[in-house]
């Protein structure tokens, strides 16, 4: 018994690690479609994070929405983008910005990290230990009924707009030559 | 206590997500690396509602359904501001955000 225990452990330790190096992936690149990568492998850890929290639906939903769909999309923009120029990648910003930006994130970062240790957390004092899909769906249709439609309607206008810039954009072009 | 059955490691890895995002948006030096930028810190978002819905939360619906919502919001975002970079692109022939500036002047 204990050893599944600490294979599962090994397992969110192999998770946390794949957040960690997408992010440093997705962050030290210097082409584009490297960060994408880095950043699909940040999001399939993040996946099994949410696997270890309980809720396979959301993991299984994070792959195919944020992998599936927004990588791709990501990935779209990168491939129908510009084409990186070879002296661009060296015009980073200078060693003096970017050492204040990390010594800036470095100390937000230990600032909360203090925070969150320090706090004490109370859980509620009636909780329902219910995972399922079973219930999920349940308070989505009945409680949640109305924020569950008015995201499917941002989903629709931000597509429809997304269409309408894009098209517009093209007849400009088509002016121009 | 195993890190894995624990609030604050979570949490500690949402916030790291939150901190690189930040930091991407800084250094990228085109708006397609904001935009991956901004998916970090909204999955860091995600990240921290599941860690208190599994560990405080009286309803454990909530959090995965709020979690559902950054990412069906993190998708429309992607897709907007990607035809908006593409026209970008058209109109003044670069995605460096250094060079967008009609504004500025």
């Amino acid at each position: 018994m204990n050893a599944y225990r600490y294979m599962a452990e090994a397992g969110f330790f192999l998770f946390v690690v794949m957040v960690a190096y997408g992010g440093f992936v997705a962050m030290r690149a210097r082409y584009l479609m490297n960060a994408v990568l880095g950043l699909s492998l940040s999001l399939l850890g993040v996946a099994g994070l949410f696997f270890y929290l309980g809720s396979q639906f959301l993991a299984l939903m994070q792959i195919l929405i944020c992998i599936g769909a927004i990588c791709i999309i990501i990935a779209f923009g990168v491939m129908v983008g510009p084409k990186p120029k070879p002296g661009e990648e060296r015009r980073v910003i200078g060693s003096r910005n970017r050492l204040l930006a990390s010594v800036a994130c470095a100390s937000g970062f230990c600032l909360l990290l203090a925070y969150i240790l320090r706090a004490n957390w109370t859980p509620a004092m009636k909780r329902s230990g219910d995972f399922s899909v079973k219930y999920l769906g349940e308070n989505l249709l009945y409680q949640f009924c109305l924020p569950f439609e008015l995201i499917s309607v941002v989903l629709l206008v931000a597509i429809i707009g997304a269409l309408i810039i894009s098209a517009t954009g093209r007849r400009k072009r088509a002016d121009d030559a | 206590m195993m890190p894995s059955d624990n609030l604050t490691s979570y949490l500690v890895i949402a916030l790291f997500l939150l901190v690189l995002g930040i930091y991407g948006m800084v250094r990228h030096r085109t708006l397609i690396g904001v935009l991956i930028s901004g998916e970090f810190i909204l999955n860091g978002a995600a990240l921290n509602f599941m860690a208190f819905n599994r560990f405080l939360a009286p309803n454990p619906a909530v959090g995965q359904i709020f979690a559902l919502f950054i990412m069906g919001i993190a998708a429309a975002e992607a897709a907007v501001i990607v035809s908006l970079i593409l026209m970008v692109y058209n109109r003044y022939r670069s995605i460096d955000p250094a060079e967008v500036d009609d504004l500025k002047h």
